[in-house]
């Protein structure tokens, strides 16, 4: 029976920083991440923490310790879109569960970070399904702004946070209505008046009206204002959307994003010229509000051959703890392309949704999201096709440092493997 | 979307606001219905209208066929006449004339799929509070109402399961508030005006029970019992004394008053209604198995039953079924310890497995989630092959609903549910082609008039879109 020290290993070994080691993945079907086909027999190279090489015909470097990738795939790892990982342990258990601060009394000052936990079991079990980083976002509370997202990466260590303060995480449509008073309308004006105060409090003004806002959101909020930080929306009805594309041009250095989007592809024209990215949903089908009438797996492959920039995502869709469904997901993307009148995404048009274009689209496609050289060493080594549900990870690498893939799941599985007691009780067992 | 509507049964968020009720145990009368005689047995009310739509005798050939009880036929035949499976074979099976025939290179034919737990119609979409039908939370037991009051039949949820999923047949539970939630109901996945022309000719009801934190937390916050694990079984408990009191007056012979959740619950007793039951965690199910014993009843199914790998021996030998996720993990104390090989050790070690869903995005892909769980049993070295698979989704949830004579694997003389799929089920790349049941064509991806559209998504953005 195996024995997996992933918790000690996370505790000890990785508590600091590991100076990462040079490593040749050779033999492999190589895909970059950037929506370009497969290579097979290609050599990926990482060396401090980087990738510096990929591609065929890479030269193995002096010392490198070489992972055989031969029947293989290799990718980068799985960039997840919209989460809530490390914010829930067991998500009905209050004292677990961090996603939502609204009754802090602030709003956008909420800074998600501190609340990311390494050490809750969704880091382990979703890192070995070969996801490496993630959008981490609040919940909305009483109020439309949540707070401040972060992005992390999954690494066994005691650092998870890759970037804090990453994105502001505001909510609209039902939701938004319902955080602010009832009505869309009330919404947009909460929008409105909110970036005015934080306006005024930039200016000093001694008229700051701090009815809506304290110091600190009015703070964060004129990051937003200023483009400095990225502004994710929730969003789902097509008529949101275009209100939104409105509200946009009054506070034109804005960077919004919309996240869910299940009908997008009715309003893809004007998504693609506003060149607002979208962070979808990919499966939604069902009409779960009124405001997803349209709603339909097609969205995507309908907003991306439209130009809109999308990946895929998964708000409010078990984003604490299923991480490991966006391989699932891009893979029924894929399948669409075969179902007559459906528009689906070519695969390598789905792995890039889960890789490249949400690290592009959260301003980390520099750093993260694809093997190309000089990008972090976030690589996986799957046994098979990444999007296939037969398919699983074998090698993860996080900031070219290769991980522990146990997990409490698989020390369940190994005590329970053979169900009957033996000589002892199964509390033995270990 | 927000917080799927299925997890208001597996995770069960519940408004704080409903009315509080003094009756703290024992199931209330729904109705003083006039005295009865025994050996009277009163005609099933609200009976099934339905009947199968007109079909041509049709025959796939050159398929990969997977029977539903473990049977792979390779360049195979399938025949269907009269809307009952006809004949099944290898290619020489003999294809009379006047037969429509599809060729099936390249495809694959299932039983049509059966899901054993869903809340489509009464946890329809949209979502929406005026809708919300599946949870009676005025009592910890009511065993007298029935889940097909509550089933909207133009829930746009049933055209998704059909044209995604390939499901032909599926049972509405209610939630999981509730001790006793109260009866389910098997139907047909075929659009109809009424709920009497969706139900599944002569299916046996169902009774869903619940553990566990659901009907503790519900009752327990309204200051009523139970508010404990030892209050649910007691409930339980004092709750079936009742039922075979009932049951000896109304054998008896002589004059009884009827009680509708009495009448389940007797029913349940003489074996004509089978257990639904919700429960996650392994102790509790050890209880449940005793407490059936007490009382002489046998349990179907545990459903959701994360923990049946720890005690997969005794579901064996027990004969319980245990219809479970693939990997839902971690939303709940009672779901901390669910692990993707949960189905996989059930199948090693000779027990019954179903996959359900209790949600109407993955009633879409049971196909799917059986072959995570799959692959996670290969991996810690379960092999299990494609054919049994198969039996997870079909022949499996047939037996556990007491329809597997009529339904649930291809065999002559049983109706004609079907799904032509248009690869490998169980690969991610998979999607149904062509459904039939009682064979009639009911969703043919290539024709968008053969993509049924409910009422509510007449006249509305995106109306008979491939969804």
């Amino acid at each position: 029976m195996r024995h997996f020290l992933y918790a000690a290993v996370a505790l000890a070994a990785f508590s600091a920083p590991v100076s990462a080691e040079t490593i040749a993945i050779t033999g492999g079907r190589v895909v970059i991440g950037d929506g370009s086909a497969p290579m097979d027999g290609a050599t990926v190279v990482i060396r401090d923490g980087n990738v510096v090489a990929a591609g065929v015909g890479v030269a193995v470097p002096a010392g490198a310790r070489t992972i055989d990738a031969s029947g293989k795939w290799v990718t980068p790892g799985v960039f997840a879109g919209f989460t809530r990982l490390g914010l829930a342990e067991v998500d009905a258990v209050n004292g677990t569960n961090d996603k939502s601060g609204g009754r802090s009394g602030f709003s956008a000052a909420i800074d998600i970070a501190p609340a990311i936990d390494p050490f809750r079991s969704p880091f382990a079990v979703n890192r070995s399904a070969g996801v490496t980083r993630a959008v981490v976002a609040p919940e909305a509370a009483d109020t439309i702004f949540a707070g401040q997202g972060a992005i992390a990466d999954l690494g066994a260590d005691s650092d998870a946070v890759t970037k804090p303060r990453a994105f502001q995480f505001a909510v609209f449509g039902e939701e938004g209505a319902a955080n602010a008073g009832g009505s869309r309308a009330g919404t947009h004006l909460h929008f409105r008046a909110m970036l005015r105060e934080a306006q005024d409090y930039a200016a000093g003004r001694g008229t700051f009206d701090d009815e809506l806002l304290k110091a600190e959101d009015a703070k964060a909020l004129l990051l937003v204002l200023r483009g400095e930080t990225r502004l994710l929306i929730h969003v789902e009805g097509a008529n949101d959307m275009l209100r939104l594309l409105e509200l946009r041009r009054e506070f034109p250095a804005i960077k919004m994003v919309f996240v869910g989007a299940s009908e997008g592809w009715r309003v893809a024209p004007q998504l693609a010229s506003a060149r607002v990215p979208v962070i979808a949903s990919a499966l939604n089908d069902l009409p779960a509000t009124f405001e997803m009438l349209g709603a339909t797996q097609s969205n995507i492959g309908r907003m991306k051959a439209a130009g809109v920039k999308v990946a895929i995502g998964m708000i409010n869709d078990r984003d604490s703890h299923q991480l490991r469904y966006t391989t699932q997901y891009a893979g029924n993307l894929v399948s669409l392309q075969r179902v007559p009148r459906a528009t689906g995404l070519s695969w390598d048009d789905a792995f890039a949704a889960i890789s490249s274009v949400p690290a592009d689209i959260m301003g980390v496609g520099d750093r993260f999201g694809s093997l190309k050289a000089g990008k972090v060493g976030d690589v996986v080594v799957w046994d098979g096709d990444p999007l296939e549900l037969s398919t699983a990870a074998t090698t993860v690498i996080i900031d070219g440092v290769e991980q522990p893939l146990g997990n409490r799941q698989m020390r369940l599985r190994d005590r329970y493997a053979r169900p009957t007691e033996g000589n002892l009780p199964k509390a033995y067992d270990r | 979307m927000a917080i799927s509507k299925a997890w208001r049964s597996a995770y069960l968020v519940l408004p704080l606001a409903l009315a509080a009720c003094s009756n703290a145990e024992g199931p209330k009368s729904a109705s003083s219905a006039p005295a009865a005689k025994a050996a009277e047995k009163p005609p099933v009310p609200f009976p099934s209208t339905y009947k199968a739509y007109p079909g041509v005798a049709t025959a796939i050939r050159n398929v990969t066929i997977y029977d539903g009880e473990g049977g792979k036929i390779d360049n195979g035949v399938v025949f269907m006449s009269g809307g009952k499976i006809s004949s099944v074979g290898g290619p020489d099976t003999a294809i009379p004339a006047d037969t429509l025939v599809v060729d099936g290179s390249g495809k694959y034919v299932t039983p049509g799929i059966i899901d054993i737990h869903s809340h489509l119609g009464d946890y329809p979409t949209p979502s929406v509070e005026a809708h919300s039908d599946g949870n009676e939370a005025t009592s910890p037991t009511t065993p007298e109402v029935w889940a097909e009051h509550s089933v909207w039949p133009q829930d746009p949820g049933f055209s998704r399961a059909l044209a995604n999923g390939g499901i032909t047949s599926l049972q509405i539970l209610p939630g999981s508030a509730n001790l006793m939630g109260g009866r389910s109901v098997v139907l047909k996945n075929v659009y109809a005006r009424t709920i009497q022309g969706m139900k599944f000719p002569d299916a046996p009801y169902g009774l869903k029970m619940a553990c566990g934190e659901n009907p503790k937390r519900v009752y327990g916050s309204k200051g009523r019992m139970p508010s404990t694990r030892m209050g649910n079984i007691a409930v339980n408990r004092q709750t079936w004394i009742k039922a075979q009191e009932y049951k000896k007056r109304r054998d008896s012979g002589k004059e009884y008053t009827r009680d509708l959740g009495m009448e389940t619950l007797a029913g349940v007793l003489d074996g004509d209604i089978s257990i639904q039951n919700h429960c996650y965690r392994a102790d509790e199910m050890a209880l449940v198995l005793d407490m059936a014993k007490e009382f002489g009843y046998k349990v179907s199914t545990f459903h959701h039953a994360v923990e049946s790998y720890k005690i997969a021996d005794l579901l064996r030998d027990n004969g319980v079924c245990s219809a479970v996720w693939a990997d839902w993990w971690g939303f709940k104390m009672e779901a901390y310890d669910a692990i993707p090989e949960n189905a996989a050790i059930l199948h090693n070690t000779g027990a019954c497995v179903i996959i359900h869903s209790d949600d109407e995005n993955q009633i879409q892909r049971l196909n799917q989630e059986a072959a995570k769980a799959q692959a996670d049993g290969r991996r810690m070295g379960i092999n299990i092959s494609d054919a049994e698979v198969i039996k997870w989704l079909t022949y499996n949830p047939a037996k556990a609903m007491g329809i597997s004579d009529k339904t649930g694997s291809l065999k002559v003389g049983k109706m004609a549910d079907l799904v032509l799929w248009n690869g490998n089920p169980l690969s991610v790349y998979a999607r149904p082609d062509k459904v039939w049941i009682d064979g009639a064509l009911m969703f043919d991806a290539s024709d968008p008039k053969m993509r049924p559209v409910s009422d509510f998504e007449l006249g509305q953005p995106g109306e008979g879109d491939v969804k």
